[in-house]
């Protein structure tokens, strides 16, 4: 058996899966302050005293990391930046306790000027004055040799410190993005610690010695334990978990647009051909732009409960809420007054709802009903209007040869998949895209359901430079020798192994270890006419998706 | 040092599986590493750094531009209709208001390309400017543009376009024609006889460094646009006057060339030549679009810069101060010397030979032009090349006069169609295209 539990900002959504099937599932009031006793509370419920030993393996999503984030509950950091020349230093927001030190190396992983190892013990001893912990250090270029990287956190390892590096969290370019990604990661490393504690503290109360996984950005899971040294990369699991929920609650298969209409937003993800699209270069939490692979979705400010006002003559929907629809006691009418009024939805209370959008309907010079029907008409219309905006940003993402250019695959959606309360705007949205919907089972619990079912994830990335001899593979931290006769498929082919290994490390099943290449380019070197090697560029990843019997649902 | 900052366009396309040749400069790896420094800068994460995908030119759209022998489908491929399909998105999004400026950088370039293309000449197959500008007074009616090539060769094709076009001012920075391909462009290349002073040539000694490109820019070329008064600046944005490039002399800095793009504030650059793939390319793209955005650029450096090594002489000094007075004296006599070289003439003719070094082909060319003060004049080509082919083309101006309407109408009513494979009837003013 399989517990998922979703620990929400509001609610923890847990369920009980036996061989891929539910069993069991409940909802409970999340109390912040408290994780462990909302997991308790959720998993006695789902248990109800039965035997919780036949349990294999307990998944987790959590708001933890990104409520710290957002909340300002971090450690302080101290940086040290290699950044070479460049971006001027003030652009870069390496944060208060930022260190500039010599060294960097170019865009083939060459270093261009060496670290200075005075220097770095100077700055060190810096560090240690303002009793910073927690060390971040980043490189220019670090993704593509990060031994100088490795030897700044020599100098200044000691067992008071934690130090996160750049490019072990990701193998991307893009050296603010890496600063960010690397504060952060330092950021929330103690009040992880915490969680992870607890949470050990929660599987020893129910006696549990299984495998804990937790669920990362990108909608893949990673052992609890692994993620101790990269927590940054757990943030945004909310989003993903409601993703991965739609997928799991769907069993989608091919090109669709997923929608999770809430009482405030409405979040819409993509999927092609049932894969979960990412982020092109990571998710932005806070404000901060990252290097976390994280499932693309974007969050507008239209939902059941936005406030309707009439405006100039017109309707204005959201994006603000002030509390539930006044048919379930609010004050202010919002779209789920319009269902409620149009019998869309039979909850509430429906002359409630009549009463708030009665003055809508005055100021309008028409009665409820058609005030209500414009309504459903102006908010899904909205969303229908972003779902487009969205597909054509996607199909028109900047391509780099021409083969792309003209052969591009267009991601063309054949369902529209709608969770949430208001799902009942469905059809209404359904017609105004040209395009059948669905709404999934459990949609009340898919979150946790997703979080069950996600397999583990994970990317590496190559780069082989035959002139230099070298093959580096920055998220491991590795540069080894290679001949000058190494070929893209000999970059693959280790690309394949590396991947399968730290897959395995991190907790995946062989069965869901689906391996796809997601980049391959090889570039002829030539200087002086001459070719002088090649440089190659292999990107790998197990991509998104639920564990294997899991798909077959 | 705050500045305003500026909405920049980015249309990025290194066709990264296009090479004219396996080990031609001009190959797959030409922009990998400018790639490379723009994402590890992360320049477009900036709010005002938008990138686009690049259109596809058509081939009508090329044909406001050029004579294309036999045609355009003969002389282009996707990877030029891309190049010339980029910079026109370039233009798209500036001229409709969506960004304050664009860097279209693209690849192949195509400032050696001239009126009649019989072939790729300095890896060149169809100017991607002159298409560019053809597009923008199609489509937005701008009549005014000023072309500001600072590649280190001449930009001999887009100022054979442009010869005649009294509204479109072609300015080129290069090194002196006696030292580098493709040989031309000098002081006294000032314009055909109804466009004289729209274009200017300013040759450079060997080792010309940021002291002189940025003399030259603010003594030269700043003028000459206070007093053109264009409506839309373009830099052919070659970056082959880096210290460092392979094929060239100069010693020009990323510093300099942002400098140089910060005082030029062209509203669309266009990339052309550049080989120094490594050295070069990555620092000069990324100070050319902080400079174009309006961000701090002067952090940028190349890793072997070294201000000392690249000091220009006093000898270099002086000899570009004597030649930006020359040309700016010429420049002041623009108006008064029509009637010197015209004389009495109403029609005026010159013969040219033309290399195409990539596809070595030899053209012989006589371009006749009618003296006309109230258009850029009825233009009118014979054209033979060692291919075997021989065309004559009528090319009649944007704002095409009555007069020289009606005698191009008459001469391409009566040429000879058996004298020669093919005739062209391009009408720049009514969008028209005719071959028989």
């Amino acid at each position: 058996m399989i517990l998922g539990i979703d620990v929400g900002g509001t609610h923890t959504d847990a369920v009980l899966l036996d061989s891929f099937q539910l069993i069991a599932k409940t909802k409970v009031l999340t109390h912040s302050a408290n994780i462990v006793a909302s997991l308790q509370e959720a998993t006695r419920i789902l248990f109800d005293g039965k035997g919780i030993h036949h349990i294999e393996r307990i998944v987790l999503s959590t708001t933890i990391s990104t409520n710290a984030i957002v909340q300002n509950k971090t450690n302080r950091v101290a940086m040290v930046l290699l950044s070479g020349p460049g971006l001027a230093p003030s652009m870069l927001n390496p944060g208060e306790d930022a260190f500039f030190a010599r060294g960097y190396v170019n865009h083939r992983g060459i270093p261009v000027e060496n670290i200075s190892a005075s220097e770095i013990s100077g700055i060190g001893n810096q560090i240690a004055d303002k009793a910073i912990r927690q060390i971040g250090i980043v490189g220019k270029f670090s993704s593509r040799n990060p031994q100088q990287e490795i030897d700044t956190a020599g100098l200044l390892r000691s067992d008071s410190r934690n130090i996160s590096m750049g490019h072990t969290l990701s193998g991307q370019l893009n050296f603010r993005r890496r600063i960010a990604t690397t504060y952060l990661n330092a950021a929330i490393s103690d009040i992880f610690r915490k969680f992870a504690a607890d949470v050990k503290a929660f599987t020893d109360s129910i006696d549990a010695q299984i495998p804990v996984y937790i669920l990362k950005a990108d909608g893949g899971t990673m052992l609890l334990s692994e993620a101790l040294a990269c927590p940054v990369q757990t943030i945004h699991s909310g989003p993903a978990a409601g993703i991965m929920g739609v997928l799991a609650a769907a069993n989608i298969r091919e090109d669709a647009v997923a929608l999770d209409i809430g009482g405030t937003t409405t979040d819409i993800s993509v999927f092609a051909e049932g894969v979960p699209l990412l982020e092109p270069s990571g998710v932005t939490i806070d404000g901060r732009k990252t290097l976390i692979r994280g499932l693309y979705s974007k969050s507008i400010g239209i939902g059941g409960d936005s406030v309707v006002k009439v405006q100039d003559g017109q309707l204005i929907i959201g994006p603000e809420r002030e509390g539930p629809a006044a048919a379930l006691g609010g004050h202010l009418p919002t779209p789920t007054d319009a269902m409620v009024v149009l019998g869309i939805v039979s909850f509430g209370d429906k002359s409630m709802a009549q009463d708030a959008l009665a003055p809508l309907a005055a100021k309008l010079g028409v009665d409820t009903k058609k005030v209500a029907r414009a309504i459903i008409d102006q908010t899904t219309a909205a969303i229908a209007d972003h779902v487009r905006m969205m597909l054509s940003e996607i199909n028109n993402k900047p391509v780099y040869t021409i083969h792309e250019l003209l052969e591009g695959r267009m991601i063309e959606p054949k369902m529209i998949y709608v969770c949430g309360g208001p799902a009942a705007l469905a059809p209404y949205i359904s017609e105004k895209l040209g395009w059948p919907c669905t709404i999934p089972d459990h949609s009340e619990v898919s979150n946790a359901l997703g979080v069950a079912l996600a397999r583990t994830t994970a990317e590496i990335t190559l780069l082989a430079d035959t002139e230099k001899g070298e093959l580096i593979i920055s998220e491991e931290g590795r540069v080894q020798k290679i001949s000058d006769d190494f070929t893209i498929e000999d970059a693959v082919a280790v690309g394949r192994e590396t991947l399968r290994k730290k897959a395995a490390q991190l907790g995946a099943d062989p069965r869901d270890m689906i391996i796809e290449v997601t980049e391959a380019q090889e570039f002829n070197m030539i200087r002086d006419f001459c070719t002088t090697g090649k440089n190659i560029r292999v990107k790998i990843q197990i991509k998104p998706g639920l564990i294997s019997a899991g798909a077959e649902r | 040092m705050s500045k305003p900052l500026k909405k920049t366009g980015l249309i990025f396309f290194p066709a990264f599986d296009w090479a004219i040749s396996p080990d031609h400069p001009e190959r797959e790896e030409r922009l990998l590493y400018t790639q490379d420094q723009v994402f590890e800068e992360g320049l477009l994460d900036f709010d005002n750094i938008v990138e686009y995908k690049p259109g596809i030119a058509t081939h009508a759209q090329i044909n406001r531009a050029h004579i294309c022998v036999p045609d355009t489908r003969h002389l282009t491929t996707n990877s030029h209709l891309i190049s010339a399909g980029g910079a026109i998105t370039a233009a798209h999004k500036v001229l409709s208001g969506e960004v304050d400026n664009a860097f279209a950088l693209v690849r192949p370039p195509g400032h050696h390309a001239m009126l009649v293309a019989h072939g790729a000449r300095g890896f060149c197959n169809i100017n991607i400017e002159a298409v560019m500008v053809e597009y923008i007074r199609h489509t937005f009616g701008v009549k005014r543009i000023a072309i500001i090539d600072t590649d280190c060769h001449h930009g001999d094709g887009t100022q054979d376009i442009y010869w005649n076009d009294p509204d479109v001012l072609c300015v080129s920075m290069h090194q002196d024609g006696r030292t580098l391909y493709p040989g031309t462009g000098f002081v006294e290349d000032f314009g055909g006889p109804n466009a004289l002073g729209a274009t200017i040539n300013i040759p450079l000694p060997p080792r010309t460094s940021d002291e002189g490109f940025l003399f030259a820019v603010e003594n030269v070329i700043l003028p000459i646009l206070d007093e053109f008064k264009p409506e839309i600046i373009i830099n052919s944005a070659g970056q082959d006057n880096h210290y460092s490039d392979p094929i060239t002399n100069m010693n020009f800095s990323a510093q300099g060339y942002a400098l140089l793009n910060e005082k030029l504030a062209p509203h669309i650059a266009v990339l052309e030549g550049g080989y120094s793939i490594e050295r070069a390319l990555p620092y000069v793209n990324t100070g050319i679009i902080l400079a174009m955005a309006g961000l701090d650029y002067s952090f940028i450096r190349e890793p072997d810069y070294n201000a000392d090594r690249l000091r220009q002489s006093a000898e270099i000094t002086r000899l570009i101060k004597d030649e930006a007075k020359n040309i700016m004296a010429l420049w002041k006599t623009r108006k008064s010397l029509k009637r010197q070289i015209t004389g009495q003439a109403s029609y005026i003719r010159r013969g040219k030979n033309i290399y195409y070094d990539t596809d070595g082909i030899v053209e012989k060319q006589t371009e006749t032009v009618r003296v006309c003060d109230d258009c850029g004049g009825l233009v009118m080509i014979d054209s033979a090349a060692d291919t075997g082919k021989k065309i004559f083309a009528v090319i009649l101006p944007n704002g095409c006069c009555p007069a020289c309407r009606k005698d191009g109408e008459m001469y391409f009513d009566r040429v000879s169609t058996s004298q020669y494979h093919h005739t062209y009837f391009q009408d720049r003013q009514r969008d028209v295209f005719v071959v028989k």
